[in-house]
């Protein structure tokens, strides 16, 4: 799979980004790192240009009810609402409703093991095959738990 | 996942009309190995090579800025390679490129070079088409300059430019891998750092053994920004008929005739008989060169 991972806002702590993107890699897949400091339409126009089939957003600066949302529209608006999309970081259980509400289908905490995200995406792997709905943009009540 | 020919059509329709969605489409049908309609559009196109931490991505990045103001619409390929124990990549070129790898006038495509380097070259003439007829008017490939492979993808530039840095030397190493033969335009980055300058004198003292070469070395600094229009000025100008024009053909020519070889319906038939000696290299040799399948017929 190609895999955009990224970085939006003002927010310069990218290890968690960087391990992920390491344990995607050496589970076989095409990771593209955007580096910090994008804006959701950068990020929106990145994932357009690389094609990508999943994103990532990395986000621990608190402004995730803010930006993730407008990264989902973005996405939507931008004919890629097949784009499968999950979030990580420092994300409150409370705010976790409404990013899945917006089309966001993972969110993995500080602890998480790697091999967790590599198991969400073979099962949206295996949804994606299936036709089942599991992009950002498709209707279902579906989410990582 | 094949295309109908039909849907390729119609993403080239749109792609040109300037949807960027389809362009995008289009260049993962290419890389999937699609045929693709021909163009007749003539691409402007730069290669970048040179060894791994020379600054190839950063200076490509001023190189982008500089065209952009100037009102040119700039697409890269950045090509970079896979893990062969896992498959996957790590695509990072558009961290040190900085804020200029992203806007409506500049399109960058990560790809991963895969198993086999060789085997993504035969794409890269096609994409570069492809970026061209929608109105990409400066496309640069960029690969890391390691070996034989990226020169075989490297060759499908009109025009290319190495670059080493300070105190490395080791493009006068890759001499012996041709890079140095088959560029146009040579640079030395960081110039900002001491060695600089000692690398740069190296590189010309090896030039000038060679007589009729006349490519001097560009001495920048793509931090500093030192070197870049003197730089930009010899890209543009730079004579596409040099001496260095018939080795990049060849290039080209070797690494389609490998591509054509190692896609031959019967290629696994084949190997198992050279395995067990039932035939000999020439045979098979000649039992393919007669039995080709051109993808356009």
């Amino acid at each position: 799979m190609r895999i955009v991972m990224s970085k939006p806002g003002l927010d310069g702590h990218d290890r968690g980004a960087k391990v992920v993107a390491r344990a995607l890699r050496d589970g076989g897949h095409d990771v593209i790192y955007t580096g910090l400091r994008k804006t959701p339409t950068e990020i929106v126009g990145i994932v357009n240009d690389e094609d990508a089939e999943v994103l990532g957003i990395s986000t621990l600066s608190g402004a995730h009810g803010s930006l993730i949302p407008k990264i989902c529209d973005g996405l939507k608006n931008s004919g890629l609402g097949g784009v499968i999309v999950f979030a990580g970081g420092i994300i409150p259980n409370r705010d976790r409703k409404k990013l899945f509400d917006c089309g966001i289908r993972a969110v993995f905490g500080p602890g998480t093991p790697t091999s967790e995200v590599l198991e969400f995406l073979q099962e949206a792997i295996t949804r994606k095959k299936n036709n089942d709905p599991v992009g950002v943009g498709e209707d279902t009540g579906w989410h990582w738990s | 996942m094949a295309l109908e020919l039909t849907k390729i059509q119609d993403l080239m329709d749109a792609a040109k009309s300037g949807d960027r969605r389809s362009l995008s489409q289009l260049l993962t049908a290419i890389q999937s190995g699609e045929k693709i309609p021909e163009t007749t559009s003539d691409p402007w196109t730069l290669g970048v090579t040179g060894p791994p931490g020379v600054g190839k991505s950063t200076l490509i990045g001023k190189l982008v800025e500089r065209w952009k103001s100037s009102g040119e619409r700039v697409a890269i390929l950045a090509i970079d390679p896979s893990s062969p124990i896992t498959g996957g990549s790590l695509l990072a070129d558009r961290i040190r490129m900085g804020g200029h790898a992203s806007g409506k006038d500049v399109f960058l495509r990560s790809i991963p070079s895969g198993k086999d380097v060789a085997g993504i070259s035969p794409f890269i003439g096609e994409m570069c088409s492809i970026l061209s007829e929608c109105g990409w008017s400066r496309i640069i490939i960029e690969t890391v300059g390691a070996g034989q492979s990226e020169i075989s993808i490297i060759a499908f530039a009109d025009r290319i430019l190495l670059i080493d840095g300070p105190d490395r030397g080791d493009i006068i190493q890759a001499e012996k891998a041709g890079l140095m033969e088959i560029s146009d335009i040579i640079a030395v980055n960081k110039s900002d750092l001491p060695g600089a300058e000692a690398a740069a004198r190296e590189i010309a003292l090896s030039l000038s053994l060679v007589e009729g070469d006349e490519r001097k070395v560009h001495l920048v600094s793509a931090i500093e920004g030192h070197g870049i229009d003197e730089l930009i000025q010899e890209i543009e100008s730079c004579n596409l008929n040099s001496g260095s024009k018939i080795l990049r053909m060849k290039q080209r020519l070797l690494s389609s005739w490998n591509s054509l070889l190692t896609e031959h319906h019967e290629i696994d038939t084949l190997l198992d008989e050279l395995c067990d000696g039932s035939i000999t290299v020439s045979d098979a040799i000649r039992h393919m060169a007669i039995t080709l399948e051109f993808g356009d017929e």
